[in-house]
C-alpha cells in the first residue's frame, strides 16, 4: 500500500461526493414533476411518448398497479431480448456473422440484462452482433436501471405522502428516469470516453501486421456508448469478454477514474434525492455515510490483501513488492484495482477491471461479501436505495425493541406488516444463494465446471450464485458457466433476486403510504445521527453478512490458510 | 392490468428506438467527426502499414524486442479478437507451476510480478519499468549496441504518474519497440 494509492482512492471518492448534491437535487426535481434544466428540450418528447402510449400523468397507481407495471414491462423486455438473441443470425448489423444463441444462453442473458445483473456467460466480442449489443443489451442497460430508479422513487413517496394509496405512475417514472437522468448523462460520459480512447464505430474489427510480422485481428465496435450506460446504470455488462480490464473499455488511469465516478455517482445521488424529497437532507447524508464508510473499509481490505502478494508465488521467486499481479493490469496497479473491485460489488455493477477469480483469498472474500451484504453501498441505481431503506426499517425496529417503543422511520410507524415484508425481502438472497450453491457443490454437473479445485472451487460456485441473486454480474471467471445447468439456475437466481425482492418492497411502500406521518417528539429515535449510522452498519453486517459466514469459512477463509501453509491444488 | 399492456409495448418500442438506435448512432457520428483517431481504435501506422493499436498489447518473442507480459488469451497470446484472463485462483497448481517455469526461464532469482503473471485482459499494452529494465541487456546484445542506447530509449518511453499521483509507472511495449527500431535499427 502506498500514499499515492490512498490519495487516488480518496480523490475519486471526494469527486463523487461533490457530484451527489447537484445531481440529487436535479433528480428530486425530475421525480416531483417540477420544471428543470432539460424540460424545454425533453418536455415535448415526454408528452409525445405519453400520448402514443396512452399514459395519463395525473392518473397514479397503488402499489399493486405499480408492481404490475414493473412486471409487465420487464416481461416485455425479456421476451423481446430473448427473441432478438435467438434470431441474431437473421437480423441486420451482424458484420461478424455470429450465430443465434442457444436457448439456455439466450434465457440466461435475457434474464441477466432485464434484471440489471449483466452476468455474462458469453464473451461479447465472440458472440454478440452489433445489433444485439445496441438494440438488445444497451436498451436493457437503460430501462432496467430506469425501472430500479422508478421503484426507489415509489418507495420514497411512501414516506413523503400520508393517508393516500397512490405511489406514483410507473410509466411516468420510467420515462423520466430514462430521458431526463440516464440519457443526458450517458451522452456526456460516452463522448468523454471517446476522447479518452474508447472506440466508437460500426466496424467489427481491423487487422494489423505486428512488428514481428504476425497478423493481429483487433475487435472493436460501438464500445463507448455501451460503456457509458453500463456504468451509469450500474449494469456492468461489458462490450468485451474481460470487461473494463480491456484496454478499449478502459485505456488509462483517467478513464478508470471516470468509470468509477460514473457508476457511483448516480446511486449516491439518488440517496440524496431521497433526503431532499422527504424533507431531511441530513437523512440522505446519514445513509450516504453508511455506504461510504463501508466502501472505504472494503477497499482498504482488498488493497491490503492484494499488496501482500501471493506467498505461493513469492516462494518460487516472484518479488512480492508489486503485490499480486495475476489478472491485473499494469496501468491500474493495486490501489485502483482494489477501489474498482469494492465499488463494483458495493454497488450492483459487476463490471471488473481485474479478474476477481485471481484475487488472493481474502482479496476475493471482500467483493463476495459486499454483494452478500445486499449491495447497499450505495447499491444499484434505485435497487440500492430501496435495499438501504429496507435495512433502515429493520434497524429502527431493532432499536425500537431495545427501548420498548413502537419503531418509527421518518414519522411512519413500522409495524408487523412492514416487518414481515422486509424479512421476506432480505431472506430471498441467502435462500437462493446457499440453496443453489449447495446443490452445485455436490452434483457432478455442478463441480465439473470448476477450474481451480480445492476450496477455491467452492468459492467459484458460491460467487456465481451470489453475483446472480445479488444482480451483480461479476464472476470468479474460472467457472465454466455456459452450461445448461448454470445458465438456467443462474437465470432463475437473477429473476428471484430482482423480482422477489422488488415486490415486497413495493408492498411495504403501499402499506407505509397510507399511514399518517407523525411529528417527531422527544421520544423519537433520531435516524440522521452518528448513532443511527453505527446501528445501521451493524444491522447490515449482522443480517447481510453472518448468514453467509459458514459458507465463506469453507471457501476463501480455508483457502487463505491453505495458501499460507504453502499448498496448491 | 389490461390497460397497462399498451404502455408496456409502446414504451418498449419508443425507449428502444431512443436508447438502442438514436443514442449509439448519434454518438458514433459525433465521435467519428470529433475524435476519429480514438473512435477507430487508436491505430498506429508505420510506412503506410497498419501495425497495431496504441492501446492494445501485441506479442513479441524475439530477442531484439522487449517482451510484454504473458497473456492468457487463446489460441495464441495477445489475441485481440478474444480477450481473456487466466481466471486461475491463487492456490491453483496450474498457476504456481506456470509462474515457476517462467521464473526459471528468466534466469533471475527474483523477478518483478508483472513479468511472470498474465494480465486481466490478456492484452495489457504495458509492463512495469522494473520488468523493462530486466530486459535491457538481452535487447542490447541482440541488437549489437551499447546498453546505454537501449536505456536512453526506454527512459524516453517510460511514463510516470502525473504529479506523482495519477496513474502508475509504466512502459508501453509497442511504443518502446517502435522507438527502438528508430534508435537502433535492426540489421544496421
Amino acid at each position: 500500500m502506498s500514499f499515492p494509492g490512498w490519495l487516488q482512492i480518496a480523490l475519486v471518492l471526494i469527486a463523487t461526493l461533490a457530484l451527489v448534491k447537484p445531481l440529487g437535487l436535479y433528480m428530486a426535481k425530475v421525480f416531483t414533476g417540477e420544471r428543470n434544466l432539460l424540460s424545454p428540450v425533453l418536455g415535448p418528447v415526454e408528452r409525445g411518448f405519453y400520448a402514443l402510449a396512452g399514459v395519463r400523468t395525473d392518473k397514479e397507481q397503488t402499489w399493486l398497479g405499480y408492481a404490475m407495471g414493473v412486471l409487465l414491462f420487464s416481461l416485455t423486455g425479456f421476451v423481446v431480448l430473448y427473441a432478438m438473441l435467438r434470431l441474431q443470425h437473421l437480423l441486420p448489423l451482424n458484420p461478424q456473422g455470429f450465430a443465434g444463441l442457444s436457448p439456455d444462453l439466450a434465457f440466461n442473458t435475457a434474464a441477466s440484462f432485464v434484471t440489471n445483473t449483466n452476468w455474462q456467460s458469453y464473451g461479447g466480442e465472440t458472440t454478440m452482433s452489433h445489433l444485439s449489443q445496441m438494440l438488445g443489451l444497451t436498451v436493457q442497460n437503460f430501462v432496467s436501471a430506469a425501472t430500479g430508479i422508478a421503484v426507489a422513487m415509489a418507495l420514497t413517496r411512501a414516506f413523503v405522502r400520508s393517508g393516500v394509496h397512490e405511489l406514483g405512475n410507473f410509466w411516468v417514472d420510467l420515462t423520466r428516469a430514462t430521458l431526463y437522468v440516464l440519457l443526458p448523462l450517458a451522452i456526456i460520459v460516452a463522448l468523454a470516453f471517446v476522447a479518452m480512447g474508447l472506440p466508437q464505430s460500426l466496424d467489427a474489427s481491423f487487422v494489423a501486421t505486428t512488428l514481428e510480422g504476425a497478423q493481429q485481428t483487433i475487435a472493436t465496435g460501438p464500445v463507448a456508448t455501451q460503456e457509458a450506460i453500463k456504468q451509469l446504470g450500474t449494469n456492468g455488462g461489458g462490450f468485451f469478454n474481460v470487461n473494463a480490464a480491456h484496454p478499449f473499455e478502459n485505456p488509462t488511469a483517467f478513464s478508470n477514474y471516470l468509470n468509477i465516478i460514473a457508476m457511483l455517482s448516480v446511486s449516491a445521488a439518488l440517496v440524496y434525492a431521497f433526503g431532499q424529497m422527504v424533507g431531511s437532507r441530513r437523512q440522505g447524508w446519514a445513509l450516504i455515510s453508511v455506504s461510504f464508510i463501508m466502501l472505504v473499509v472494503g477497499t482498504g481490505a482488498i488493497y491490503w490483501a492484494e499488496s501482500y502478494g501471493n506467498p505461493l508465488l513469492t516462494a518460487v521467486g516472484v518479488d512480492p513488492a508489486m503485490g499480486n499481479m495475476e489478472g491485473k493490469e499494469v496501468r491500474f496497479g493495486q490501489a485502483m484495482s482494489a477501489l474498482y473491485a469494492a465499488v463494483t460489488t458495493g454497488l450492483s455493477n459487476g463490471g471488473v477491471n481485474a479478474m476477481h477469480g485471481s484475487l488472493t483469498p481474502l482479496g476475493g472474500l471482500v467483493p463476495m461479501s459486499l454483494i452478500q451484504l445486499g449491495e447497499v453501498l450505495p447499491g444499484g441505481v434505485g435497487s440500492g436505495l430501496y435495499g438501504l431503506l429496507v435495512f433502515a426499517i429493520l434497524a429502527v425496529f431493532v432499536a425500537g425493541l431495545m427501548v420498548g417503543r413502537t419503531p418509527e422511520f421518518l414519522g411512519k410507524k413500522v409495524e408487523a406488516r412492514e416487518m414481515k415484508f422486509a424479512m421476506l425481502a432480505v431472506l430471498i438472497l441467502p435462500l437462493v444463494i446457499l440453496g443453489f450453491t449447495a446443490v452445485s457443490a455436490v452434483a457432478e454437473f455442478g463441480t465439473s465446471s470448476i477450474l481451480t479445485p480445492g476450496p477455491h472451487g467452492l468459492s467459484e460456485i458460491l460467487y456465481a450464485y451470489t453475483s446472480a441473486a445479488g444482480n451483480n454480474g461479476s464472476a470468479f471467471g474460472g467457472l465454466t458457466a455456459n452450461t445448461p445447468w448454470y445458465n438456467t439456475t443462474l437465470g432463475i437466481a437473477m429473476l428471484l433476486g430482482r423480482f422477489a425482492y422488488l415486490v415486497p418492497v413495493l408492498a411495504i411502500a403501499g402499506s407505509l403510504v397510507a399511514k399518517p406521518r407523525a411529528a417527531a417528539s422527544t421520544g423519537t429515535f433520531p435516524t440522521d445521527r452518528p448513532l443511527f449510522v453505527g446501528l445501521l452498519i451493524g444491522i447490515i453486517i449482522i443480517l447481510g453478512g453472518l448468514q453467509f459466514f459458514p459458507a465463506l469459512a469453507l471457501g476463501p477463509i480455508v483457502e487463505h490458510f491453505v495458501m499460507l501453509a504453502g499448498q496448491s491444488f | 392490468m389490461l390497460n397497462q399492456i399498451r404502455p408496456a409495448i409502446v414504451l418498449t418500442i419508443l425507449l428502444s428506438a431512443v436508447t438502442g438506435l438514436a443514442y449509439p448512432l448519434a454518438i458514433t457520428g459525433a465521435a467519428q467527426a470529433a475524435f476519429p483517431g480514438q473512435a477507430n481504435g487508436s491505430r498506429i501506422e508505420r510506412d503506410g502499414v497498419l501495425i497495431g493499436s496504441d492501446l492494445i498489447g501485441q506479442n513479441f518473442s524475439t530477442a531484439e524486442y522487449f517482451w510484454p507480459r504473458p497473456s492468457a488469451t487463446g489460441p495464441d497470446p495477445y489475441n485481440a479478437a478474444g480477450s481473456s484472463g487466466s481466471n486461475i485462483g491463487p492456490t491453483g497448481a496450474a498457476l504456481v507451476e506456470r509462474v515457476a517455469a517462467a521464473v526459471t526461464a528468466s534466469g533471475e532469482t527474483s523477478v518483478p510480478a508483472d513479468a511472470v503473471t498474465t494480465s486481466g485482459s490478456g492484452l495489457d499494452p504495458h509492463v512495469t519499468p522494473q520488468y523493462a529494465a530486466m530486459q535491457v541487456a538481452r535487447v542490447a546484445t541482440a541488437r549489437g549496441v551499447e546498453s546505454s542506447v537501449i536505456e536512453a530509449t526506454l527512459a524516453a518511453v517510460t511514463e510516470q504518474p502525473i504529479l506523482g499521483i495519477f496513474g502508475e509507472p509504466r512502459v508501453n511495449v509497442l511504443r518502446l519497440n517502435l522507438a527502438l527500431d528508430e534508435a537502433a535499427p535492426l540489421g544496421s
